[in-house]
């Protein structure tokens, strides 16, 4: 997995609540059999002016000029800015992957849905949490922000903010360690959970 | 110390602790083709095996045509769809899991034929690739939805790592009036909770409604609990759940049989426990719902109209409200009952159960859609569902009132395969999101319970049963 320490960059302000994974990555794109190539179609009903199918050169498609993503000034941002709820709905994955994709490495928001949450880690993307007064001074501020993980703070020009995150997951992102392998450390205590388990519930 | 039904569920499953994190037991993974595809790729590329194979079982779904299709995957039109299910068959048949195929007289939704087929159990922790997985919760499961990353891990180590989600208990009383149902019910919740009432909780839903209340129409409810953004919804195990679950081809038979009653009858919270959060609801008080906006919190009841976001004094709120309406092109303070409507769809693993369809087919019997009604699709949530659905005559009351009678899957709840709605097209439709775009870009859903769909597709606009 890809580690996270820490980011400098602007934020594209994605002034919208409860954006659903459907939005994020639309149910056509879900067809494909691979984890990459997601890109390209994130958020792709608000990005594009027309249908979006599997296998079009998007690069030829009308772009939406009044959809943040496509300003110019937020070219290259890899914190994406926006508000409560974020990820809701659908447990697809290619969520994640496809704002890692596109090169966002880390969403401020003031909530998240939780699969979607719990999915970012597993892609190396920071989902941040802070107060919905903060994301709301930050969506009036355009300026560089730094994401220092180690620390949990999120700082712009003039101000400083920390932030929530769970130890383990922590540990984890920093790393970019692979929570399989990890997890299979513990196999004999897997083993002897498993041997109890099933002589407790013979029917399982 | 006095427990919930969820502590008791994760206790029961914790293979250890490690700073605040619990490793828990996955002891049934449902697996379907479109969040599999990447966890088994990883797992070859890691040279992985599959932790124990039995705990596994897989259906295509999503992607598999609603139409004639008896000549089996080839019968997919749209090649990307068609490979999807291609690999799903060649990964279970690789790594050895236990595969109902796409022509299975038992192949249908992934959430309905778990319980249907006894592989979802009360006390089993049970994961799938889909946010709707909470369906099982109805049975005194631990069933929640993850990503693929998930998948992988569980098919890895038969282990998943959790966070405890903190216990909401929803406790609802009265009795629900004719042509109210559990579906009803569900939208009134998270119309009140709104939708991520429930983040980072796990709900159990109780009360003498519930207690009243079918297994189906409990999966209905505990379906819909993810929309409240719940981790898990639970009901706990009743003799109604051990009458569901009796004889059904993965339920323990015998001496087991046995065993596992005495277990499954401790599956209930503690009268003493603690619930971090309570609601209460009047059952008497809820009226056949329908959503007007792109988020199911968004719901009126029938005879109800818009909201004006002018009146609402929360500005995220206003914009919401102001944004939904734009895309769904419905003006402030338009009674919903005004609104009329192009297609219609009742399915899904919200609604396409067996009472679901007889639900309809009353509805419909001796009926006919409206002119203005292009498309009514019946999709039947499993092979199963279909054949008792026939049995019973109520494909015959569908197809005489103007409904078409397709095959099972997930069809046009979320668009995948060819069911879909076109650009501008407004649709009645008994399954679970309303998002922009779910059914069809640049489409228009409106989320109602099996009744109200056959009403509105007989009215062509939104109508209770009785007008």
């Amino acid at each position: 997995m890809k580690k996270f320490i820490s980011l400098n960059s602007i934020a594209v302000p994605l002034d919208r609540a409860n954006i659903d994974t459907d939005a994020i990555i639309p149910k056509q794109f879900l067809k494909s059999i691979k984890r990459s190539g997601f890109g390209p179609n994130l958020f792709d009903e608000w990005r594009y002016l027309d249908h979006g199918e599997p296998g079009m050169d998007n690069s030829k498609r009308p772009i939406n000029p009044d959809f943040v993503l496509n300003d110019p000034r937020y070219s290259g941002a890899q914190i994406l800015l926006t508000r409560r709820n974020f990820g809701c709905g659908s447990s697809r994955e290619h969520a994640p992957w496809a704002l890692e994709d596109y090169g966002f490495r880390a969403i401020i928001a003031p909530s998240f849905a939780d699969i979607f949450y719990n999915n970012c880690f597993k892609n190396g993307i920071l989902p941040i949490t802070l107060s919905s007064e903060i994301v709301d001074s930050l969506f009036s501020y355009a300026g560089q922000i730094s994401i220092d993980l180690n620390n949990q703070t999120v700082k712009t020009d003039n101000n400083t903010y920390t932030f929530e995150v769970d130890p383990e997951r922590k540990r984890r992102l920093i790393n970019g360690l692979d929570d399989i392998g990890l997890t299979l450390q513990n196999e004999s205590q897997i083993r002897s959970f498993e041997t109890e388990h099933f002589a407790k519930f013979p029917w399982l | 110390m006095p427990q919930t039904l969820y502590d008791k569920l994760m206790s029961a499953h914790k293979v250890l602790e490690q700073d605040g994190s619990t490793l828990i037991y996955i002891d049934r993974q449902l697996i379907h083709e479109v969040t599999s595809p990447q966890a088994f790729e990883g797992l070859s590329m890691a040279g992985r095996k599959i932790w124990r194979n039995k705990s596994n079982l897989a259906v295509p779904d999503h992607n598999v045509p609603t139409t004639e299709r008896s000549s089996g995957v080839s019968s997919i039109s749209d090649p990307v769809s068609r490979l999807q299910v291609e690999t799903l068959d060649k990964n279970c048949e690789t790594f050895g899991i236990n595969e109902i195929h796409m022509n299975d007289i038992r192949q249908g939704i992934v959430h309905v034929i778990g319980p249907e087929q006894g592989a979802t159990l009360p006390g089993m922790s049970i994961v799938c690739g889909d946010s709707h997985t909470t369906t099982h919760g109805a049975l005194g499961a631990l069933a929640f939805g993850i990503g693929t990353s998930e998948v992988e891990h569980v098919l890895a180590t038969g282990c998943l790592w959790q966070n405890k989600a903190k216990n909401m208990k929803i406790e609802i009383n009265g009795e629900l009036s004719e042509n109210v149902t559990a579906k009803d019910l569900a939208l009134y919740v998270i119309g009140k909770i709104g939708t991520a009432g429930g983040t980072g909780f796990a709900v159990e839903f109780c009360g003498n409604t519930i207690e009243n209340m079918s297994i189906e129409g409990r999966m209905t409810l505990c379906n819909m609990s993810i929309e409240a953004g719940a981790k898990v919804g639970l009901v706990a195990v009743d003799e109604k759940t051990i009458d569901y679950v009796k004889g059904r081809p993965f339920a323990p038979k015998g001496e087991n049989w046995e065993k596992a009653l005495k277990y499954w009858r401790t599956l209930h919270s503690d009268s003493e426990s603690h619930f971090d959060e309570s609601i209460t609801v009047d059952a008497n008080l809820i009226k056949p719902q329908v959503t007007w906006g792109t988020s199911p919190e968004m719901v009126v009841d029938i005879n109800g109209a818009t909201p004006d976001p002018e009146l609402e004094s929360d500005d995220v709120k206003a914009e919401s409200i102001r944004n939904a309406l734009k895309y769904i092109h419905l003006e402030p303070n338009t009674l919903m009952s005004t609104v009329k409507i192009d297609k219609v769809f009742i399915g899904s693993c919200t609604n396409s159960r067996i009472e679901d369809l007889r639900a309809a087919a009353s509805v419909a019997k001796g009926k006919k859609i409206a002119n203005n009604v292009k498309l009514a699709l019946v999709v039947p949530g499993s092979g199963l569902v279909k054949k008792q659905a026939e049995e019973e005559g109520l494909d015959k009351i569908f197809k005489e009132a103007g409904f078409e009678w397709r095959e099972p899957g997930c069809s046009m709840c979320l668009a995948m395969n060819a069911d879909k709605l076109d650009v501008g097209e407004r649709c009645a439709s008994t399954s679970n999101r309303n998002f922009e775009g779910r059914q069809g870009q640049g489409s228009f859903t409106h989320l109602v319970s099996p009744a109200i769909a056959a009403a509105t597709a007989i009215a062509g606009q939104f109508s209770g049963v009785d007008s």
